[in-house]
């Protein structure tokens, strides 16, 4: 009696040890070269990147096409691009949301892109359309680390 | 300087942001395809839904 008590413990152990769920939380080792930390950092700074790490490259390109189209579109109609020193409350969070262009807007940092002061309704648009693609660039760098880390197929 | 129309730069912020929610939003490509479109509906729909009560509400 002890001894298929014993026997039955241990298949279950063995049968935990190997659940799917478990498998998906911690990949085997070598089979994906990238951490997770890594992932998130690069599909911040270069939109869709994350997913092209992990061969997703579909919804890379796809990713990139539209995060890239909305934030030229945003500086083509003469949108502004915040900056960190600003005071204001609202326009500290249109950097934070500026920020999540990652790379891009280092560029348009460096290359003095965008407008300081919005005149046309147009460039209200455009102002928008930099934040949002912002905005959507951190959803897609937290996709990426999910898909990583086994939360999504 | 690029100046797009109220309506066509709601479409064009619709497909680019619909695009994205559609992909970050679902695990498989029919449901991405399906929620990608319905956002796009949405963010149309709604914006000439909210244009004509702003109509309303001024006359």
């Amino acid at each position: 009696m002890r001894a298929s008590k014993l026997v039955y413990s241990l298949e279950m152990s063995t049968a935990k040890a190997t659940t799917p769920k478990d498998s998906a939380a911690q990949p085997a080792a070598g089979s994906k070269p990238f951490s997770a930390g890594i992932i998130l950092v690069a599909g911040w700074m270069i939109p869709g990147l994350g997913h092209l790490m992990q061969g997703k490259w579909i919804r890379a390109v796809l990713l990139f096409v539209s995060i890239t189209c909305m934030f030229s579109l945003g500086l083509a109609m003469h949108g502004k691009i915040y900056s960190a020193n600003s005071g204001e409350l609202l326009d500290m969070l249109g950097f934070v949301g500026d920020l999540g262009n990652g790379i891009l807007y280092v560029l348009s940092a460096f290359f003095g892109w965008g407008q300081n002061v919005v005149q046309v309704v147009t460039a209200d648009y455009g102002t928008k359309f930099i934040v949002v693609a912002g905005l959507l660039n951190f959803i897609s760098a937290v996709d990426a680390h999910s898909l990583r880390l086994g939360r999504k197929s | 300087m690029y100046t797009p129309s109220h309506f066509t730069a709601v479409l064009l912020f619709a497909l680019f942001t619909s695009v994205v929610f559609g992909i970050t939003q679902r695990s498989e490509t029919r449901a991405m395809i399906r929620y990608g479109v319905y956002c796009f509906c949405l963010f149309v729909l709604g914006t000439i839904a909210a244009s004509w009560v702003m109509w309303l509400i001024k006359h």
